[in-house]
């Protein structure tokens, strides 16, 4: 698979990424119990991560559970961090703890029709806001993927390529 | 020369038993293996792992670095020891040609548009116990994981789903997780465990009271 040019890391730019779903019930439901229970111990799972570099928080700052992207739709959580690389994120989300987290994502959140994730390059130090994030996704879901907003699967390559033993890069 | 020539051709490599017990222990290696070690474990000399692994590399079957000893560097250090692992590459041939790969690749799809992670986790946890064994590391490496153990930590080597795993991964590592966890059964405890070019997830043997 080639790496298409803007799935390549841009030189003094960290990767964004935002992904949206509608949780099966309200957060204090029982049936979200396991997953509110859960969330202190994946965010601080994640801080510590490699690469990490920003969450996105509400006024409360433990978490993005008070963020509500769409005033209409009291179901619709936001999830936005900026990390390192590619490879960086892709270790946290798939090959982490969080990985149990993300196998029982079905028991609490409603699947998607639309795209749901976006991921794009921003200069360092920039930390995005919801509107941002969410016109990402928006833009995903217009277009597809392209150098606004694409996905881990067009960035595949880019994360195997900054896996290799060669650290640095493109930084 | 088409894809299948070349994976034929790779793969005659190993129709010899030596090279093949020589492949074997590199792929199956936690870290990159010398000469003198790939020797020692096919019971042959030197000079005749050497010749062999070399064609091993040739064949893209294995992937050769030159490595210094540990703990030794600078003038007079000597000169780095040529090491190898299995190459990323993927080879496989059907005959009659056989797509289960593109099969997979639908099915994961269609379960991943379908929001079926928990009958398919179920299913891989059941398929898992079906086949516990009282020899947990055999019946990993019976499946493809190239288990070996780190300390008390059995980890695994091989992803026997890496291509779909990339592709799918929430899905597919999920039901990996259920798989072993099945396969493991009681005495052990399956955790995220990442191994550089291998299965993220290691076990670890529950103390007994």
């Amino acid at each position: 698979m080639t790496t298409p040019q803007f799935a390549v890391p841009p030189s003094g730019h960290h990767l964004a990424q935002v992904n949206v779903g509608r949780t099966v019930a309200p957060l204090d439901s029982p049936e979200l119990a396991d997953f509110v229970a859960q969330l202190a111990e994946v965010n601080a799972l994640a801080e510590r991560s490699p690469g990490f570099v920003w969450r996105m928080v509400d006024e409360a700052g433990a978490d993005a559970t008070g963020l509500h992207p769409d005033e209409d739709d009291h179901l619709l959580q936001i999830n936005c961090s900026v990390w390192e690389s590619v490879a960086a994120l892709r270790d946290f989300t798939y090959r982490s703890g969080h990985l149990r987290v993300l196998a029982r994502r079905r028991e609490w959140f409603q699947r998607s029709d639309g795209a749901h994730q976006a991921m794009w390059w921003v200069p360092i130090g920039h930390r995005p806001s919801v509107a941002e994030a969410m016109a990402r996704i928006a833009a995903i879901r217009a277009h597809g993927p392209g150098p606004e907003a694409f996905t881990f699967r067009e960035a595949g390559a880019t994360a195997l390529r900054e896996a290799g033993p060669v650290p640095g890069g493109a930084g | 020369m088409t894809a299948e020539d070349s994976s034929i051709e790779a793969l005659g490599a190993l129709a010899d038993p030596v090279r093949r017990a020589l492949y074997r222990h590199v792929a199956e290696a936690p870290e990159e293996v010398g000469r003198d070690a790939a020797a020692e474990a096919a019971g042959v000399s030197r000079s005749l792992a050497a010749f062999h692994l070399d064609k091993l590399v040739d064949a893209g079957l294995l992937a050769a670095s030159y490595r210094r000893p540990a703990g030794r560097g600078g003038p007079g250090a000597g000169r780095p020891a040529k090491v190898y692992r299995r190459a990323d590459a993927e080879f496989a041939v059907a005959l009659p040609p056989r797509e289960y790969g593109a099969a997979g690749r639908l099915l994961a799809e269609v379960v991943e548009r379908a929001g079926l992670d928990r009958e398919l986790q179920a299913a891989a946890r059941a398929a898992g116990e079906q086949e516990q064994a009282p020899d947990l590391p055999e019946a990993l490496r019976g499946r493809g994981y190239a288990p070996f153990l780190d300390g008390e930590v059995l980890r695994l080597r091989n992803c026997p789903f890496h291509a779909l795993a990339d592709e799918f991964p929430a899905l597919v590592c999920g039901m990996n997780l259920a798989l072993l966890a099945g396969l493991a059964g009681e005495g052990w405890t399956a955790a995220m465990d990442p191994c550089a070019g291998g299965c993220c997830v290691s076990l670890s043997k529950n103390n007994k009271d």
